[in-house]
């Protein structure tokens, strides 16, 4: 009888027929395109990463035989005033955005969680996150209009209080602050998404009973609402470090211009500039280098930490 | 029964209750700025009397766009990078979340684990990734703006996470009547995952709607860039309109608008898009985001 022993029979398959017939073969295949997709366009531009070592001319082809020099590149870089004007801005930038980033959203949170007429509450949550979905081009071209010193919104309502008109974006110290408020503004209605959702896990007897052992609104707020959302900071805290170094690319390119370049450069821009803007294909290359590795450094202790403390995972 | 409140608690309420109805207006301020001006007269928007409401109304700075074929070719590349990017992105997406949720070890299984961690952590940059896209042959092509973004790691995560939260009975059920993987893929989870792939459709929507960057990569010729990257071009302050305003027909409407107005309609009607799907985030976003986001 053939089908007393199907496992020796299987055994007996030729290799084409064991690959057909492996248990596991759709899960190999649903995971090949994104497999296919992120070795392309993630692997192969890492390996594209030596060109960062070479003196790199397009003409000896894209994944040609270059001349190889070495830590040149790296040395010139360490070497230039504009890599560590560029460095500190970014630091600042990103710094500042990281803490608004999170101090902003869960006081809003906390107060939305105050109001007890929910069509508002649901009304003011839907409104606040609608800047997040729009891009950075959009938002960038209606603040280039929205701060013009002589037709801005902006500067019209400062000057009805008697101020005058100030070119946010030509100038030099107000400009990273516009970046950081608009980053903020842009984005806290998704980051509360987020701590609302924290705050519907606190357990209500608490509330009940705080009430009941006389707490006001406010010491309901400090006592019961903040801790119960503590987790969720700390956690959110600790996954931002893992993007120091993203001072956010498009916002920047956006609205750069060259009377704040000393505030305002960042990295990434710099990377632009170099590689694209000046063709310094290598430098442009070693300079994204030297932020990936600190990026993955930052990152991979963010993940360990969250992992270790939160019981967070990636996957 | 709740507690009477005290007077500083009464002022506190009205206070959170004004603050949130301004801060939500302040989230909407800039837009509604955006229509008003686009709707304003040429006058009214260059000596800046426009709030929110618009001045001397008109609709000429719209003629001007609707006569301007280079914005409606690239709303077009725009649309077709959607259609395309947008199956493709849940067709990569969906299966390899399954994968990767099935609570099975099979060969590979964390090599391929680590294979998609260390691409996010770690990336080659710009100008390895141009060489790339240059190398693969689809520079100057839709297929540039589409496939690099096909596998979004994050969004194969997030749908990852809401499979694993699904009771393993269903599928255990499923797989003891004979159904293979792909059956309880298509007849088991993707039905009872519907809030948490239609936030992701909406996602990959929004990232290929609102994407520009690549285009100004990938694209040398502007007239075949899509809408974003497009807008990029003439949202610098020296855009000069005249240019883009051949023939005279054109250029009579040109001397009625701004370069404020007409930009300003530009920019409103690209936000159509994402407006118009606004009310299915809305109803998809916290069911489906929240669970797949945070549960690790």
């Amino acid at each position: 009888m053939d089908t007393v022993k199907p496992k020796k029979d299987s055994l007996k398959k030729p290799l084409l027929a064991r690959i057909r017939d492996n248990p596991n073969k759709s899960l190999y295949v649903m995971l090949l395109p994104a497999v296919i997709i992120t070795l392309i366009f993630c692997y192969v531009p890492m390996y594209g990463i030596i060109i960062a070592f070479q003196n790199f001319k397009p003409v000896r082809g894209m994944f040609g035989a270059q001349e190889w020099i070495g830590f040149t590149n790296f040395s010139y870089i360490f070497s230039m005033p504009d890599f560590y004007m560029a460095l500190k801005n970014t630091l600042i930038i990103s710094s500042m955005k990281m803490a608004l980033g999170i101090i902003v959203p869960v006081t809003v949170a906390i107060l939305l969680n105050e109001v007890r007429i929910s069509a508002y509450k649901r009304a003011v949550q839907t409104i606040v996150y609608f800047p997040y979905f729009i891009s950075w081009i959009i938002l960038g071209g209606i603040m280039i209009d929205a701060l013009s010193p002589t037709t801005g919104i902006v500067n019209s309502i400062i000057s009805f209080f008697g101020i005058e008109p100030v070119y946010f974006l030509a100038n030099k110290s107000a400009f990273p602050w516009v970046l950081i408020i608009s980053e903020v503004w842009k984005n806290y209605g998704f980051s509360m998404i987020l701590y609302l959702a924290a705050i519907t896990n606190i357990d209500p007897g608490l509330y009940e009973s705080a009430i009941v052992d006389g707490a006001g609104i406010f010491k309901r707020m400090r006592f019961i609402t903040l801790p119960g959302l503590a987790p969720m900071i700390a956690l959110m805290a600790v996954l931002s470090i893992g993007q120091l170094l993203n001072a956010g690319f498009e916002q920047v390119f956006t609205l750069l211009n060259d009377s704040v370049v000393e505030t305002g450069e960042i990295i990434d821009t710099l990377v632009y500039k170099m590689g694209i803007g000046s063709s310094m294909y290598s430098m442009s290359t070693a300079v994204g280098l030297f932020k990936s590795l600190v990026s993955m450094t930052l990152l991979s202790f963010a993940y360990y930490v969250a992992y270790k403390k939160a019981d967070y995972k990636v996957f | 029964m709740p507690l009477r409140k005290t007077t500083g608690e009464k002022i506190f309420t009205v206070f959170n209750y004004v603050f949130l109805g301004i801060l939500a207006f302040i989230s909407l301020l800039p837009i509604l700025n955006i229509l008003a001006v686009s709707f304003s007269s040429k006058t009214a928007a260059s000596t800046g009397q426009v709030g929110i409401w618009p001045v001397e109304f008109t609709t000429k700075a719209y003629e001007f766009v609707m006569g301007n074929k280079i914005f409606f070719k690239t709303f077009f590349v725009s649309v077709k990078r959607v259609m395309l990017g947008v199956p493709i992105n849940l067709a990569v997406i969906i299966p390899a979340a399954y994968a990767l949720s099935v609570n099975k070890k099979f060969k590979f299984r964390s090599a391929i684990t680590w294979f998609f961690i260390v691409s996010i952590l770690f990336s080659g940059g710009l100008i390895p990734l141009l060489m790339t896209i240059q190398w693969v042959g689809i520079i100057d092509t839709i297929w540039a703006l589409v496939l690099p973004l096909a596998a979004p790691v994050y969004y194969i995560i997030i749908i990852m996470n809401f499979f694993k939260a699904l009771p393993s009975e269903l599928a255990e059920a499923a797989s003891m009547d004979g159904a293979t993987h792909w059956q309880i893929l298509a007849r088991v989870y993707i039905p009872i995952s519907k809030p948490a792939i239609a936030t992701i459709l909406l996602l990959c929507f929004i990232m290929h709607w609102n994407s520009w960057f690549d285009g100004l990569l990938y694209i040398n010729n502007p007239s075949d860039y899509p809408l974003q990257s497009y807008l990029q071009t003439i949202i610098a302050p020296s855009t000069d309109l005249a240019q883009m305003s051949k023939n005279p027909e054109q250029y009579k409407l040109f001397e009625l608008v701004s370069e404020r107005t007409v930009k300003s309609a530009q920019i409103f009607l690209a936000t159509i898009p994402i407006m118009a799907i606004y009310p299915f985030i809305q109803k998809n976003f916290t069911k489906g985001l929240v669970v797949g986001a945070v549960k690790g």
